[in-house]
């Protein structure tokens, strides 16, 4: 048979752009999330959380509130802890040495972060169950507080846990080559410290979970704001004691997630368990508040860096020391310390520098714990390698385009390490370097920018090149590592009675267009039309096991094995349409939902009646023939640790020199995630993740007192970007499909976060660089930091 | 303690509602729970996001700003509401081609205020579009993509 590969094909649908059905409804308001969801008798959940950063609880009375008005239960964490299998524990088995202490769902005796639950209220209303929770007393002792990361491993600091000896969590070095003997031999020694304010995610659409138990069947469904569904049910399960295959996890529309909804949060856990004492429905919302004192944060780090350049430009050797604070705990159960691990990996990573050395150490502190959100530690890593390699631009007088073109990895030199080991193949820096310097039409900007200058306008023009690490394997640090989050992932791909096509699978869709782009591969991969393609995501109980949506993977290992389901369901269809109409299989085709003759195309039967067929009409073919209409794929990464992509950033910014006010005017993204299924989709992931990274680069930064207080726990404190002050972006890609899977897709969804701020970071420095001889080095990049630059505060 | 109750009378979408609802009720946890009008959103209930954003009287507000009481003889349009009339459903249809939304969560807010800045029927930039539309904050698309749409169909309208 002359099988032609679905992206071959005249009119395929991978490539194309299509619209997606929840948009559809989504316009109309017609959306369907967890908090829209109320069962009848549904109680509502509300917490007492610790005002203080560290303290002993002695005593908790809650009779008062017990006897408030709508109150069904007051729920203290060691009642919590009672009904749960055992306190959680944030540690993986492939960071060597890592400490972390047991956590508890809602604190016990001790509460170690402002925000920390203590006391859950089941009342009739929320309202009602906020204003009891006002009447539970906590007696509290104070205990001292660690909040500042740089002195946490001081002899003389206070230590949170007493039982791991000290406040580290973690330490790690890798590298490659004689970094010392690298530095001796370099022209020009350039070294920097850098500062990252700690940030949160900011759904706009806050944690949610609706639990419902049904103390007959002893079912437990939560519907659940969730990008990971079987990793909930898990957790979930393995928590609360309950058989795994009992509950049943539903993601309904989510309002956005980032990483933060790939976590298991306490307060979930205790909203749970009210539902399984009480057998009532219950719902727990976390407020504004609520997410900025709970919700995962992530950042807060200090990275010192260092390069050895000679004086033609090219760098032989890097350096970074990085210090995580993290919160009070290891988030179970991915832990707090994947972001400092990535920074160790993905440093200086488009470049082949031949000595590397990294260092981290992970601290805690008496803070909100941090884990994964979008891009995990890319954003620092890159900010502090593409920094540098402007530097040494400066340095040796050469444009920052030629630094990179002397020191990035050729596209024809693959497969080889990167300085931390990590193997990298098939990846483009040059091809997208080169197509950046025209999509930015670089040479007018400098010209633009040398004019406006004469006239006192300081604009500046940022490149930034980065790797990310996309599609993580089972080997590399979840399986290995024996947590049960898988990294492999599934889909069901079945043929109804009217030839319709139904995907079900194991990642999931918030908003990204997971949905659509999978029955796009099913339907290229069938050869049938997408009206006839319907995907089920975000049920377990009617989806096939997978790891969901985290670390841009849906589409590199979801869309992988919703291709194999789907070419196996076609060969079904085709073996069954060869006996029906006595050909040889080889000899068709199908098209549009027809079998046809492989050439010609003339049709021979439809799907519709294969359909019909092979579920209500077997009598119509041999007893010794049993159709298999329903087909399941699973799809791992084998040797490789993740699917790495690379791409290029540019940034035009205006630097107001009196005020430090930053104007963001133009943003440009070359960039090559693979085989791309539906363009728009994945322009749009890249243009959201731009901004997010943006928030982070200039605005967002979780504000803490030296008494662990947070200080901005609400949206007109905590900036995000507005549309005013984001620019248009514009995109362009180069397509290098993965040799690891036949699709060739890798991720997208993360890389735009990744790159931003150090790109941003780079153009705010151009800017200011006729001025002074600082530099910014710190982000969030704020007017006051930027003034600093300047000399003028 | 108990609650203290008030009835409101309003026309919400078009029809005219009765309820007695404890006072401190604000307009969208109104509409969402003793309605059934899901679509106003909640994305922080201190009048930053502009999730809830709906239309009273003829001007967008912020739902959770407003007590249920104080809407009291009102006129008030959610997204249900200006979906069903019509009044933009080119916009609504642009949105989708354009994928000017991806988790939706702040899509009903943003639209309730596009329509009201479509209705001025005037020239504008993209600038004057971000700027108008900056109090309704998106998490998920980055903006470029909701500029585009509104703009296109401003162009369109004026056009046509
Ligand atoms: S929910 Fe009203 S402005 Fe955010
Ligand atoms: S589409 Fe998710 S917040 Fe706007």
């Amino acid at each position: 048979m002359g099988f032609i590969h679905p992206y071959d094909r005249p009119n395929s649908y991978i490539g194309r752009t299509l619209p997606r059905s929840r948009a559809k409804r989504a316009v109309a308001g017609r959306g369907r999330y967890t908090d829209d969801i109320t069962p009848p008798r549904t109680l509502h959940a509300a917490f007492v959380r610790s005002p203080y950063a560290h303290a002993k609880i002695l005593n908790i009375d809650v009779e008062a509130a017990k006897d408030a008005s709508g109150v069904k239960l007051v729920m203290t964490g060691s009642e919590l802890a009672e009904m749960c299998t055992g306190p959680w524990v944030g540690t993986l088995k492939v960071f060597e040495n890592m400490k972390a202490e047991p956590q508890h769902p809602m604190a016990v005796d001790r509460v170690c972060w402002h925000g920390e639950p203590v006391v859950m209220v089941i009342a009739e209303t929320r309202a009602q169950a906020e204003d009891a929770g006002e009447l539970v007393v906590v007696e509290y002792e104070e205990l001292p507080v660690v909040i500042n990361k740089e002195t946490a491993l001081d002899p003389g600091s206070p230590v949170i846990h007493a039982n791991l000896g000290d406040n580290k969590a973690w330490e790690h070095t890798l590298g490659s080559g004689d970094v010392d003997k690298a530095f001796e031999e370099a022209d020009h020694v350039l070294e920097e410290t850098f500062y990252f304010g700690r940030h949160t995610a900011v759904s706009l659409e806050p944690r949610i979970v609706l639990c419902e138990y049904d103390k007959g069947t002893e079912q437990l469904t939560i519907h659940t704001s969730s990008q990971c569904p079987h990793m909930i049910e898990t957790v979930f399960a393995q928590t609360l004691g309950v058989p795994e295959h009992n509950v049943r996890i539903v993601a309904p529309d989510v309002g956005g997630s980032f990483g933060l909804k790939i976590h298991t949060f306490g307060d979930e856990i205790a909203a749970t368990a009210a539902a399984i004492q009480l057998g009532r429905p219950v719902k727990f919302v976390a407020d504004r508040l609520e997410s900025f004192l709970s919700d995962i944060h992530a950042r807060e780090n200090r990275v010192k860096a260092k390069i050895g350049i000679m004086n033609d430009g090219t760098m032989i050797a890097a350096e970074i020391d990085d210090l995580s604070g993290v919160g009070a705990y290891s988030q179970y159960p991915r832990t707090s310390v994947f972001e400092a691990n990535q920074i160790l990996n993905i440093s200086f990573g488009p470049y082949k520098h031949p000595n590397y050395r990294a260092r981290a150490q992970v601290v805690y502190l008496n803070a909100v714990p941090t884990s994964q959100y979008r891009a995990v530690g890319h954003p620092i890593g890159i900010s502090v390698g593409e920094f540098m390699m402007d530097w040494a631009a400066d340095v040796t007088g050469l444009d920052p385009f030629e630094i990179r073109r002397k020191n990035i990895m050729e596209d024809d030199s693959y497969p080889r390490p990167i300085g931390s080991g990590i193997p990298m193949k098939d990846l483009s820096h040059q091809a997208c370097l080169e197509k950046l310097y025209g999509l930015m039409a670089y040479e007018d900007l400098l010209s633009e920018q040398t004019e406006l200058r004469k006239k006192g306008i300081y604009r500046g023009i940022g490149v930034a090149g980065f790797i990310k690490g996309t599609a993580p394997s089972p080997v590399g640090y979840y399986g290995a590592g024996g947590a049960r989050i898988a990294a492999q992932d599934a889909t069901t791909v079945k043929l109804e009675p009217s030839g319709g096509v139904i995907v079900a699978l194991g990642v999931t869709d918030q908003g990204q267009g997971v949905d659509t782009v999978m029955e796009q591969i099913a339907a290229a991969a069938i050869g049938c039309s997408m009206d006839h393609v319907r995907a089920i995501s975000g049920d377990t109980d009617a989806t096939p096991y997978g790891g969901g949506t985290y670390a841009s993977r849906a589409t590199a290992i979801g869309g992988e094995a919703t291709y194999q389901a789907a070419l196996d369901l076609r060969r079904e269809i085709l073996h069954m349409a060869g006996i029906l109409l006595q050909a040889d299989p080889n000899e068709l085709d199908i098209v549009d939902g027809h079998v046809v003759n492989d050439g010609s195309n003339e049709p021979r039967i439809p799907l519709s009646e294969i359909g019909r067929i092979g579920h209500f009409q077997l009598g119509e073919l041999p007893n010794n023939y049993q159709p298999v209409l329903s087909h399941t794929r699973r799809y791992r990464l084998q040797d490789s640790p993740y699917i790495y992509t690379n791409g290029i950033h540019g940034a035009y910014v205006e630097v107001d020199v009196d005020t430090g006010w930053i104007r963001h005017l133009k943003h440009w993204v070359v960039e090559d995630c693979g085989r791309i299924i539906n363009q728009q989709l994945a322009d749009e992931q890249i243009r959201g993740g731009c901004v997010q990274g943006l928030g982070g680069a200039l605005y967002e930064h979780c504000i803490y007192d030296d008494y662990g207080q947070l200080q901005n726990g609400t949206m007109a404190d905590y900036v995000t970007p507005m549309m005013s002050e984001m620019p248009d972006i514009e995109i362009d890609h180069i397509q290098t499909p993965t040799s690891e899977s036949e699709l060739g897709a890798k991720g997208a969804g993360e890389s735009g976060t990744g790159a931003a701020p150090g790109v941003v970071m780079n153009a705010v420095n151009n800017a200011i660089k006729p001025l002074t001889d600082g530099r910014v080095t710190e982000q969030p990049i704020t007017p006051e930091i930027v003034l600093g630059a300047l000399g003028k505060i | 303690m108990s609650e203290e109750m008030i009835t409101v009378n309003m026309t919400v979408n078009g029809e005219a509602v009765s309820k007695t609802i404890p006072v401190r009720t604000h307009l969208v946890d109104f509409i969402r729970t003793e309605l059934g009008f899901t679509g106003s959103h909640l994305g922080c209930e201190h009048g930053v996001c502009g999730a809830c954003s709906v239309r009273v009287d003829g001007d967008v507000v912020r739902g959770c700003l407003l007590l249920a009481a104080q809407a009291d003889g009102c006129e008030v349009l959610t997204i249900e509401g200006i979906t069903d009339t019509g009044e933009i459903s080119d916009l609504q249809e642009k949105f989708v081609e354009r994928n000017a939304l991806q988790c939706g969560y702040c899509t009903p807010g943003m639209l309730m205020t596009a329509a009201e800045l479509l209705a001025q029927k005037t020239e504008m930039s993209r600038d004057d579009i971000r700027e108008y539309m900056s109090g309704n904050y998106c998490r998920c698309t980055g903006y470029h993509a909701i500029v585009d749409a509104i703009e296109s169909i401003n162009n369109e309208r004026l056009g046509g």
